[in-house]
């Protein structure tokens, strides 16, 4: 999850040249001129030292050599995690499993346990605990918010493969999941996400391209939670459902009667924190609803390397209910979402639900699913696509008609071109930005430290004139 | 109020207290802060006055604690965190170095993150494995976190006070084995600023610079050496990151010689960065290098060998001897 995005942005590769458009490719970055760091040395004046009679002269007289800048290369960085996980999948590739896992419900569960208001062939069914009874508007809004975050998404997708992001974790399969949860919330509910819950981004009113910025490498999160209660996308797997239930805990203080919804996955279930997340929440009975997607997938492993029990029957363990419901199935997500709020709400504590969806994409655009999962899996998937089954019923109930639908692609085209122009008008922080919002009181080691940085900086102003007087000349000789 | 006489403990019981009594959002969290008031007491009888509410018994799991706290902090609250022992905050570290450092600026600083983590840390105390380590190095490495230790009572209810109140998660690391030392506290002063040393005693010949459990080793070591007619500066530091560079530079200036005493181990300890810093600053004001004594690159060992361990007054007075000889 961690990739650099440094591939696609090459800042200066030398301070001697003055390509820094951001938008080329480091290979066709101009040369190093030769000049530019003898001028820059000859620039620089050899500090006048004092040194005390009573230090032998000859320990430090020659002012050290001044490096020049180094050149920055272009390159990706490889980080354990991910190094990590390319370990994984070629691991997985050597053994060979791929096949030899059961489809899906190979946890133990039967059918009936999944509550489903929605069959994947766009009938309605019923649920004695969970029901819901949208309006034929509200079942256009969720189609909607369906489609504009699918489409949002793939356009993502495709402006990491022309380099406008470094990486990008797709959503697509769990819209319903995303969608359904995100729209049972409140104003004054708080949400703490994964990196992946564009969905629920949208729903909570997130300016989609606000999300973008981390990915193209531009911040490390880049939004106000408090905005729309959205916390920052967390990266380490599994983390921010402690500050969920911590949240949650401070919720019940005030008195309030907000929820919290805790998004993490089925890989984040094996994880420490969630368990003493649950444990937390139980034991000091806090408002918050644990919501898990699981996706089948932690990039390469199945849920059989996390569980062997269905993820949603550990809730028992902890002393709160726990319910697996149909994730590609936008009304019992909501329906149930909803039931999970109210429990929360009225002081009955905490509640997991798992949604039983599918990571129809790669885990992110760095991964390659093709070596650890079969083809025929993602097809017994599309069957129970959350968009498609959701339209069928609008479409057999005359709830919408062509022109809706055509209303519908040009709102997704309006919005992916405004993702589009959005990214790529986005500017590239100012180097001094490394330094602000360390810390909220100050620090003198940072100040010490960006002032030096700045000073070092200005050192190149001469330079920079050089480098544009070469760049011109350069430019004469084509 | 006024001057009243306590141990170093109590001096953080009253501190709490106060903080308290200000603020509705500060909290009390940890295991067994309670009914019992802590392994040390340190929280005695807090959860009796502010209630189950306030002052929290938690689960037994320090992420946990610390996690929660980052989600009560972002909800408003000041939550003030007890770290039973030193050896068991790593299973937190990963809370407090990757979330609990970083949100502020993960969120361009529109959350701020007032937690303070207390942890009774240092030996001395002859105790098992984990209750006696220096880790303070680890968490002065991480942008985004401050660490401070105060070391005498006065200090332990101001500096508690300033990093409640501070806007940053601070690590307040507490000498353990000084909890029972008395000294002054005077409630009602104006502190100085949280992060600016101490000159603990004028001197002239050669700086001793340390933190915490080690200043009083160090005003030992100083009034030994004065009966042999050396006379030594003691620098209380403080506060670990950020650290004052600019009062040791100042002493350096003066006396030419520092020596860094600290209980944690000396390979990449703080005392390497004060070394390298002050290396760069006062270069040439030093007549001899800077010298650091502190624990070795060893795991804490058992009790009956922490005396060998520990810096004491013989193993700092012959760093002292060895920096004269230069």
């Amino acid at each position: 999850m961690t990739e650099s995005t440094a591939a696609r942005h090459p800042r200066r590769s030398s301070k001697r040249t003055s390509g820094s458009d951001g938008g080329s490719a480091a290979a066709t970055a101009a040369p190093e001129t030769p000049g530019a760091p003898a001028k820059k040395a000859a620039a620089r004046k050899t500090p006048a030292k004092k040194a005390p009679a009573k230090k032998a002269a000859a320990k430090k007289t020659a002012a050290p050599a001044k490096k020049t800048a180094p050149a920055k290369k272009a390159k990706p960085a490889r980080t354990a995690k991910t190094a990590k996980a390319a370990a994984k999948t070629a691991e997985a590739a050597g053994k060979a499993p791929v096949g030899s896992r059961p489809l899906p419900q190979g946890d133990g569960a039967d059918a009936s346990e999944l509550v489903q208001l929605l069959t994947p062939e766009g009938e309605r069914v019923e649920h004695p605990e969970y029901a819901v009874d949208p309006s034929p508007e509200e079942l256009r809004a969720l189609y909607r918010d369906m489609v504009l975050t699918r489409r949002f998404d793939a356009e993502a997708v495709t402006l990491q493969r022309q380099g406008e992001l470094g990486l990008w974790p797709s959503l697509l399969g769990q819209e319903a999941a995303q969608v359904g949860s995100g729209r049972a919330t409140r104003e004054d509910d708080y949400v703490f996400p994964t990196y992946r819950e564009h969905g629920v981004a949208w729903c909570r009113g997130v300016d989609p391209t606000l999300l973008l910025g981390m990915f193209r490498g531009v911040n490390n999160g880049g939004w106000d939670p408090n905005s729309n209660n959205f916390q920052l996308y967390t990266i380490v797997i599994g983390s921010q459902t402690l500050h969920a239930t911590g949240y949650a805990m401070g919720v019940a203080k005030d008195g309030a009667d907000s929820a919290v919804v805790a998004y993490f996955g089925d890989g984040a279930s094996s994880q420490g924190d969630v368990a003493e997340a649950f444990t937390f929440a139980a034991v000091y009975n806090a408002p918050v609803v644990f919501f898990c997607q699981n996706n089948q997938w932690a990039i390469s492993e199945p849920t059989e390397r996390q569980t062997r029990v269905p993820l949603y029957r550990r809730a028992a363990g902890y002393g709160f209910p726990g319910v697996r419901v149909d994730g590609n199935d936008v009304l019992a997500v909501l329906a149930v979402t909803r039931k999970a709020l109210e429990h929360a709400r009225s002081g009955q504590g905490p509640m997991l639900i798992e949604a039983y969806t599918y990571r129809m994409g790669a885990h992110t655009t760095s991964d390659d699913p093709t070596r650890y999962r079969r083809d025929d899996e993602r097809a017994a998937w599309e069957a129970k696509d959350p968009i498609l089954r959701l339209r069928t019923l609008l479409e057999r109930e005359n709830l919408a008609d062509e022109a809706y639908f055509a209303g519908l692609d040009e709102e997704s085209d309006a919005l992916a071109k405004r993702v589009r122009e959005s990214i790529r008008t986005m500017a590239d922080p100012d180097p001094m930005a490394i330094f602000e919002n360390i810390y909220a009181d100050g620090h003198s080691v940072v100040d010490e430290e960006r002032t030096q940085y700045a000073a070092y900086q200005a050192s190149f102003a001469d330079s920079a004139d050089f480098a544009d007087e070469a760049g011109a000349a350069a430019g004469k000789g084509h | 109020m006024a001057v009243e006489k306590m141990a170093l403990a109590k001096a953080i019981t009253a501190s709490l207290r106060t903080a308290m009594e200000d603020d509705a959002k500060v909290l009390v969290i940890g295991e067994d802060v309670g009914k019992l008031g802590g392994v040390f007491r340190v929280t005695d009888g807090l959860q009796k006055d502010f209630g189950e509410d306030r002052v929290i018994d938690s689960p037994l799991a320090e992420s946990g604690i610390v996690g929660t706290a980052i989600g009560l902090a972002l909800r408003g609250y000041r939550p003030v965190v007890e770290i039973q022992f030193d050896g068991f905050v790593f299973p937190a570290y990963d809370q407090i170095v990757t979330q609990l450092a970083k949100m502020h600026a993960r969120a361009l600083g529109t959350v701020k993150l007032p937690v303070v983590i207390r942890i009774p840390y240092g030996g001395g105390i002859g105790a098992v494995e984990h209750h006696s380590e220096s880790p303070e190095a680890l968490f002065a490495h991480v942008a985004g976190l401050k660490c401070v230790s105060p070391s005498t009572p006065g200090d332990a209810y101001w500096m508690l006070q300033q990093a409640i109140h501070s806007d940053d998660p601070v690590i307040f690391f507490e000498p353990k084995r000084r909890y029972w030392d008395k000294g002054e506290v005077n409630t009602s002063a104006i502190p100085g600023p949280l992060h600016e040393a101490r000159v603990a005693r004028e001197g002239t010949d050669l700086t001793l610079a340390a933190y915490g459990p080690m200043v009083k080793t160090c005003l030992e070591v100083a009034a030994a050496a004065a009966e042999e007619g050396t006379s030594l500066e003691v620098l209380d530091l403080r506060s670990m990151s950020p650290i004052d560079f600019d009062a040791v530079q100042r002493s350096v200036e003066k006396t030419g010689r520092l020596v860094v005493v600290h209980e944690a181990p000396v390979f990449y300890g703080s005392g390497g960065e004060i070394a390298a810093r002050i290396t760069e600053r006062c270069f040439y004001h030093l007549e001899a290098p800077v010298l650091r004594v502190g624990g070795f690159h060893a795991p804490y060992p058992p009790a009956r060998l922490e005396e060998e361990y520990l810096p004491n007054l013989d193993r700092v007075l012959d760093a002292v001897d060895r920096a004269l000889a230069y």
